[in-house]
């Protein structure tokens, strides 16, 4: 019901009538059928793939599906997960199997460090606008090297759920200490003798040293600065110190008229300046950017600050134990005073299913993982970025760059 | 799932390439809950009344019976959504002929009981001629051939398995509990004792079994 729940006045029935059907539908269903749920009023709620971690319901080692394309974050923890259609969920009810055949395998290494202002996000977009939207079509993924092993479980969650972004539908991480750390107090984590027995499985879901990939990509990440999306797929991205590109130099003719449209539709022209393009919307949420880092870096950013005059903005948390954790930690208050709304949890602003959508024209500086013409709204115009991106258009009103903000307030 | 036997109708053709799923089915319907009548939007943003100067092709009188549909290059491009192809065969279309198609378009029209039949620009081009002119077509999946009124059968290709599956009527589940349910009992008892940590146990699970005031409050 994630995608469909509204974030703001739950009172029932809800405003939606369609959403509301649906959610009572689902409930009609898992009771018949004796499934386990939680209800939206239990303060585990939330989105699919923030939720299944946090309970402890994601293990490494296991095979997870679920009717949505973005179950490949889930692979953070070395589970083979992937998103499937309708029918296919029908047939894993009915049978627990589903007939697949077997992927190309593609190697991410991440070598360097990490710049100042510059999140996970920026990386995937990085990767996304190098290998394109179909370069991993017909692939797994594994990400691997220094960085990643370096990175906590949910910026790899973040990492792995924009995998479909790049075409592939499995993205993963081989689970090592970090890993573990997380799942240890995880409510449906296995425990005592089991925890031992997964514990001592889960080591050796390692890759081999010599394994063979059919295709390799290496990123030095300490090249790469914060990076926005200007098109109408991610593999449109450009660092926020660029300039939108030209059409005309395409030699494609294809590619030409792709792009010209694609600009068309954003209302932007070749050699606009990225860092001076004004928004109305800005949304921090989805599976991609909603957990409790994700906050803490937006907030981080606003602490002290308003939000542009004409700006909209809003916060939803993931899950409901993300909002509750914020709560305690005072960052609700943070984007509050900044002048963000703080929704409950759901999909809301990623996929234009339920009450929040942009209208027509309107330019939303978003943490969510698609830019597709009319993704957020009926002619909505998306820019796709971090956390901490965001909240600097906010402050801005236009696009900009992170850092600034950031030397400022070391100076 | 209903079986696909031959199949004697006119053709509707709609000659347009890039057609994705959006069009064929708007995201602002994927919230409905019934497949039956899902028809009523397929196409939505296109659909015109049957008395307008230029009407869609299915809302024309003469081709509101076909169960065929005659389209372009890349049919049913774009995001995955099945309603796709649950609105075509709610309005009775039971094979869409094209140029290209979509992948995941492709497949699931096998999943529902949908012949997608690719075809190369010329036989395409015959295949349209006969649905402008409102002329039946034959399509035989036993023989794997489209008979027109006039001149040679066109032969097609379908994998096997899937034109095994569409004669049938069966679908995915039925295949898979007919050829492969012993495998799969005997990989689950298997797994149960090897990884017996995947089998969540009922005192943690206990709490997501909700005695929950939403039972009470309507949704
Ligand atoms: S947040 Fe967006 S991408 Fe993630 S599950 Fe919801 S709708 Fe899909």
């Amino acid at each position: 019901a994630d995608h469909a729940i509204p974030t703001q006045d739950r009172a029932r029935p809800f405003k939606d009538q369609l959403a509301a059907a649906q959610v009572r539908r689902l409930i009609e269903n898992v009771e018949t059928f004796g499934l386990p749920y939680v209800p939206l009023e239990d303060d585990r709620h939330g989105i699919v793939h923030i939720i299944g971690p946090e309970l402890g319901f994601t293990l490494p080692g296991a095979t997870l599906v679920c009717g949505d394309s973005h179950t490949s974050t889930h692979g953070a923890f070395g589970a083979l997960a992937f998103g499937i259609g309708s029918s296919e969920c029908e047939t894993v009810f009915a049978t627990q199997c589903l007939r697949q055949a077997k992927q190309k395998t593609l190697r991410v290494k991440l070598t360097g460090t990490l710049g100042v202002g510059v999140a996970i996000k920026d990386i995937v977009l990085a990767l996304i606008a190098e290998i394109g939207t179909a370069g991993g079509q017909g692939y797994a993924i594994e990400y691997c090297g220094p960085v990643v092993s370096a990175l906590s479980m949910e910026a790899r969650m973040t990492l792995c759920n924009m995998s479909i972004e790049a075409g592939a539908r499995i993205g993963m991480i081989a689970p090592d200490e970090t890993t573990f750390e997380y799942l240890s107090d995880k409510p449906l984590a296995p425990k005592g003798v089991l925890w031992d027995e997964a514990f001592a499985y889960w080591r050796t879901l390692q890759t081999d040293d010599d394994a063979v990939f059919d295709k390799s990509v290496e990123i030095d990440v300490s090249e790469i600065v914060p990076i926005v999306s200007w098109g109408t797929t991610p593999a449109d991205s450009l660092p926020i110190t660029g300039t939108i590109p030209d059409p005309n130099t395409e030699a494609d003719a294809g590619q030409r008229a792709r792009l010209s449209k694609s600009l068309d539709y954003m209302g932007l022209t070749p050699g606009d300046r990225i860092d001076r393009i004004k928004i109305d919307r800005v949304f921090i949420g989805s599976c991609t950017n909603s957990r409790i880092e994700d906050l803490r870096a937006a907030a981080a950013v606003l602490k002290g600050r308003k939000i542009a005059k004409g700006v909209s903005a809003m916060v939803v948390p993931g899950s409901a134990s993300v909002r509750l954790r914020a709560e305690a930690e005072g960052l609700d208050k943070i984007f509050s005073a900044a002048g963000f709304e703080w929704r409950d949890a759901g999909c809301s602003m990623c996929v234009a299913m339920n009450l929040d959508r942009l209208k027509p024209g309107e330019r939303c500086a978003s943490t969510s993982n698609r830019n597709f013409e009319g993704r957020q709204g009926p002619g909505g115009r998306t820019h796709l970025m971090s956390p901490q991106m965001a909240a600097a258009a906010a402050i801005f009103g236009h696009l900009g760059d992170v850092r600034q903000l950031m030397e400022r307030a070391y100076a | 799932m209903r079986k696909f036997e031959t199949l004697v109708s006119i053709a509707a053709p709609y000659n347009e390439s890039d057609v994705d799923t959006d069009a064929i089915f708007p995201a602002r319907f994927l919230l409905l809950l019934n497949r039956a009548g899902l028809g009523k939007h397929l196409f939505n943003d296109l659909r015109t009344p049957p008395n307008a100067k230029d009407p869609f092709v299915l809302d024309r009188p003469d081709f509101k019976q076909a169960q065929i549909l005659v389209v372009g290059e890349r049919f049913g491009i774009g995001s995955s959504r099945e309603h796709a192809v649950w609105a075509m065969s709610d309005v009775g279309i039971r094979c869409v002929i094209a140029r290209s198609f979509g992948d995941i378009f492709r497949a699931n029209c096998f999943k529902n009981g949908v012949l997608p039949i690719a075809l190369d620009t010329a036989q395409h081009m015959r295949v349209l001629a006969a649905a402008n002119r409102g002329k039946p077509l034959t399509v035989d999946l036993e023989t794997k051939l489209i008979k027109l009124s006039a001149g040679s059968d066109i032969a097609f290709d379908v994998p096997d398995q899937q034109r095994r599956a569409l004669m049938l009527g069966q679908d995915e589940i039925g295949a898979i509990l007919d050829e492969d349910a012993d495998t799969i009992a005997a990989f689950e008892a298997q797994q149960k004792q090897i990884m017996p940590w995947l089998s969540v146990s009922p005192e943690p699970l206990s709490s997501f079994y909700p005695t929950h005031p939403s039972k009470d409050a309507e949704p």
